[in-house]
């Protein structure tokens, strides 16, 4: 006993969380006490003693559960435990519980992780729904349901849009480039830990006084500096969820520039990878400001400083201008790994290079570059300075361009391909190509000013982020777990289970989200427990797809577990793909490859006799002839 | 390589186009329109939405004949042809989409001057939000009051300046189309010109707290003689601290918290106060 407290793990991580948590609360306790003040102290947007326990209980944690041992070593200058490599790989379940440096557990964790908040988020979305199917109010009351939304936004965005990706990135990414494994391995796991840490704040604000946050995922000041105190623990999970997602970030960055297999230089990597840098560059450079708009928040709320206070010459729209300035790119960073994911599966399933391949890394490099300067069409009725609107109009119509130019890649990409539909990959990934113009349509008609002088903060603005997130970034990423399940899990799931979910998905995602739009336009705010009772049949139609949406993902549920269990062996390519990782065993070996390999062309050689996109270690490189390059122009 | 039925392709875009574009435009999407600004916004609605079903059967048409055409057969493991790109179309779809979006900044530019355009003859009248109440006050009939209820004339350019004593609200007739964030320290303002006579609901638009879903105000629009009689019957008058600019708001709290405290603000907002006994 005494030997496993003292090893990182479980019982050290429970035993280091009661003593952050007794650090944080005695510290305030403490010092108040010393300076004369009542020990506790309730005002709502106070209690530091609950506060300050929740941001030093999660360290106490990590530090027990071993997060930090190998660096502390190493700054106090004591000799470090060699590396044995038991931190890697997994061979029981249970080893998916320990503090794991190996990138396909850490993938794994990560996705199923943030599947289990992807239910929660949606049993929140259908408390709401349930609330709204009639006019008046019948299940929840008035703050609840802001609660609802709140956590169901916030869920959805920091736990399982955001996440999910870095979860299937993590598993793939480095097998795709022919790295053993990304380049900080520690980061990664703690990057990892840190999110169900940020989950569990998020969702503990239901137990606090005057109950979860509730000034929606926006948050706008000064709403939320006024709040009940889970607005606190909504600031503070924003910290450890984007701490996590910036550390993820330049972990990737770091992976993708410097350990790329030799021969693989910038125009061979797969646009997954392509995906991930751009996606890299808009976390780094993005996620700080979110962090910084809610430690401005919190501080305003527990320390009395005054950034939005305007009675004390704050500002407060300027907390709409930093928070839209992480938030707009955010929702590329929601989309953008997607897009990868779109571009491996219909190239390997139509049996064709991606059409226009660099003119599609270039727009996801283009998409970067212009996120950054469409913030404000967040804020077009916000009462910011006039002259703003018109510049952001453009650039934000611009950024379809990009985005277009993707889509009629996709579609290009199939022409004159040799189309398979048998896996629920791609029927997920052509879904996603109609459903995503959807949303990108009318996301150029949000970005018109007359127009979204009419309909910002209705349900058209709601139906628009659920057909960008749930029919674009969640179609994606449903595409990509049934793409690389095979590889992850080495069994196949049933594609007769994996229809069902499709052909629900679609039609659930539909009928839902399309009368949103109409509702919206004829004049429904967003964010209302109520409505006038001329919208009841159109909300009854939506909640009742929305339960059929939400009772699908059951069946995915049921299908992943099932197969994960007892699935048929998948062998290493079942889809018959090109790029690495589908060159090693499924599930790949502990250390992804006993030999560097080798690439010598580009990731989507389909159809060239021949052609080859690497060569493994252990193969004759004699066999392999240099492809010669070929260049088949379409008809005109 | 066979060609590809490009004039078969495009007479069904145009099909599939056409009836969309057709069977949307039967519906009134935005409701009523009572203002001046609703004809050019709902117009403005009607070309993305033709615009749209255009770009979106152009997808869908591609998608189709794609799937239609090239599905494999079942065990067929051949590949498609090696095309690597296209660069005369890549550039297209480049170039006409960046020419499309323009013309549709441009469009939304001049719609935005026109319907924000200020007439000298314009009345003002205020609108106070805060938790969950609005209240309005006319400024050219003596400061008069009117509560959870608000008259304007007919056809006549009215400018609202937006006040919010508490949190973020939202200024927003659906009927009228209109919408501006009424903002604590700031002054903003919208303009409306209603044309049409008639009863209508203001909305708050943007998440305020617990009374958000409820916060609604009636809106009458009616004629110049019924409006300046409703106005000449309103009793009370603007209470003094709605009338403050926000920097005079500000002035008077500061001057109210130095005379009840009488000692320097020290920046720390405490409720409980000191233990007197340590």
């Amino acid at each position: 006993m005494a030997a496993a407290i003292r090893q990182p793990g479980w019982y050290r991580g429970a035993i280091g969380l009661v003593l952050g948590a007794a650090f944080g609360f005695f510290l305030v306790v403490g010092l108040r006490l010393l300076s004369g003040l009542d020990a506790m102290q309730t005002e709502q947007t106070g209690y530091p003693q609950v506060i300050v326990p929740l941001i030093t209980a999660p360290f106490g944690f990590l530090f027990g559960f071993g997060a930090f041992d190998y660096w502390f070593r190493w700054a106090a200058g004591k000799p470090t435990i060699p590396e044995d490599h038991s931190g890697h790989g997994a061979t029981r379940w249970q080893d998916y519980f320990k503090f794991n440096t190996d990138h396909k557990v850490i993938g794994t964790q990560y996705v199923v992780t943030t599947l289990f908040f992807f239910l929660i988020g949606g049993l929140l979305a259908l408390l709401m729904r349930a609330e709204l199917a009639q006019p008046g109010a019948q299940i929840v009351a008035a703050n609840t349901f802001n609660g609802l939304f709140s956590t169901h936004a916030v869920v959805m965005i920091f736990l399982f849009i955001i996440p999910v990706f870095a979860g299937l990135a993590n598993y793939v990414l480095p097998l795709m480039i022919g790295a053993p494994d990304m380049a900080f391995p520690r980061l990664n796991a703690l990057s990892f830990w840190l999110l169900p840490i940020a989950g569990i704040i998020f969702l503990a604000s239901f137990l606090a006084p005057g109950g979860s946050f509730d000034a929606g995922w926006t948050g706008y000041a000064p709403l939320s500096t006024g709040a009940p105190l889970g607005q606190s623990f909504f600031n503070i999970g924003v910290q450890f969820a984007g701490a996590s997602s910036i550390a993820t970030a330049l972990n990737f960055l770091v992976t993708i520039i410097t350990m790329r297999a030799p021969g693989m230089n910038i125009w061979r990597m797969p646009l997954l990878v392509w995906a991930n840098l751009s996606t890299s560059l808009l976390v780094v450079g993005a996620t700080p400001f979110v962090a910084g708009a809610q430690f401005m928040v919190f501080f305003d709320r527990i320390l009395g400083m005054n950034f939005f206070n305007f009675l004390e010459g704050g500002d407060v729209v300027s907390y709409q201008h930093i928070f839209w300035f992480y938030s707009h790119p955010a929702v590329y960073i929601m989309m953008l790994p997607g897009f990868g994911i779109i571009s491996e599966i219909i190239s390997t399933h139509a049996r064709k290079p991606v059409f226009g391949y660099r003119l599609m890394a270039l727009a996801l490099i283009g998409i970067v570059v212009l996120s950054y300067s469409v913030w404000a069409h967040h804020m077009f009725v916000a009462g910011m300075f006039s002259w703003l609107r018109v510049p952001i109009m453009i650039t934000t119509l611009l950024i379809a361009v990009p985005t277009g130019i993707k889509v009629f890649s996709w579609l290009g990409t199939l022409f004159y391909g040799k189309i398979h539909t048998y896996s629920t990959a791609m029927l997920f990934a052509l879904a996603f190509i109609v459903t995503f113009t959807i949303g990108g349509i009318s996301g150029v008609q949000l970005g018109m000013i007359p127009l979204d002088i009419h309909v910002s903060d209705t349900y058209f603005v709601v139906a628009h982020i659920h057909f960008v997130l749930f029919g674009g970034s969640v179609f994606t990423i449903f595409a990509g777990i049934y793409h690389w399940f095979p590889k992850m899990t080495g069994r196949m799931y049933d594609e007769r289970l994996g229809r069902i979910h499709f052909w629900g998905t679609v039609i659930g995602t539909w009928m839902a989200f399309v009368p949103m739009h109409w509702v919206g336009m004829d004049g429904m705010p967003r964010r209302v427990a109520d409505y006038a009772s001329q919208y009841g049949d159109w909300n009854l139609l939506i909640s009742v797809s929305a339960f059929v949406l939400g009772a699908v993902q059951l069946v995915f549920l049921y299908n992943m577990i099932v197969s994960w269990r007892f699935g048929p062996k998948a062998g290493n390519n079942p889809w018959r793909a090109n790029s690495i990782e589908w060159h090693v065993s499924s599930p790949p070996p502990v250390f992804n490859f006993d030999e560097i390999p080798r690439v010598v062309g580009g990731p989507y050689e389909y159809g060239t006799p021949g052609a080859r996109h690497v060569i493994m270690g252990g193969e004759e490189s004699a066999d392999v002839p240099e492809p010669k390059p070929t260049t088949v122009t379409a008809p005109s | 390589m066979t060609r590809l039925p490009i004039f078969k392709m495009v007479l069904a875009v145009i099909v599939v186009g056409l009836i969309q574009s057709v069977v949307l435009l039967q519906f009134n999407w935005f409701g009523q329109e009572a203002s001046t600004a609703a004809k050019p916004i709902d117009t403005m609605m009607d070309v993305t939405i033709v615009l749209s079903s255009f770009i979106f059967a152009i997808v869908c048409v591609a998608l189709g004949y794609a799937l239609y055409k090239w599905r494999a057969k079942p065990g067929d493991e051949s590949d498609g042809l090696p095309i690597h790109g296209n660069t005369k179309l890549e550039v297209i779809w480049t170039l006409i989409p960046v020419m499309i979006v323009l013309g549709l900044g441009g469009y939304s530019w001049a719609v935005l001057n026109d319907i924000e355009k200020t007439k000298a003859d314009a009345i003002h009248v205020n609108a106070y939000a805060q938790q969950f109440a609005w209240t309005f006050g006319y400024p050219e009939s003596g400061n008069k009051w009117s509560e959870g209820e608000i008259h304007v004339p007919v056809d006549r350019q009215i400018i609202f300046d937006l006040r919010a004593q508490d949190v973020i609200h939202s200024f927003w007739v659906p009927e009228w189309r209109m919408k501006k964030d009424a903002v604590p320290g700031l002054e903003t303002d919208v303009v409306v010109t209603p044309n049409r006579e008639g009863t209508f609901q203001l909305v708050c638009a943007e998440l305020c707290g617990l009374g958000h879903t409820t916060m609604r105000a009636k809106v009458v629009v009616e004629s110049q003689a019924e409006y300046d009689k409703w106005v000449a019957g309103l009793k009370s008058e603007v209470p003094e601290d709605l009338l403050l600019t926000p920097d005079q708001y500000i002035e008077k709290q500061k001057q109210l918290e130095e005379q009840s405290s009488g000692i320097e603000d020290s920046g720390v907002i405490e409720t409980n106060k000191p233990n007197e006994q340590d």
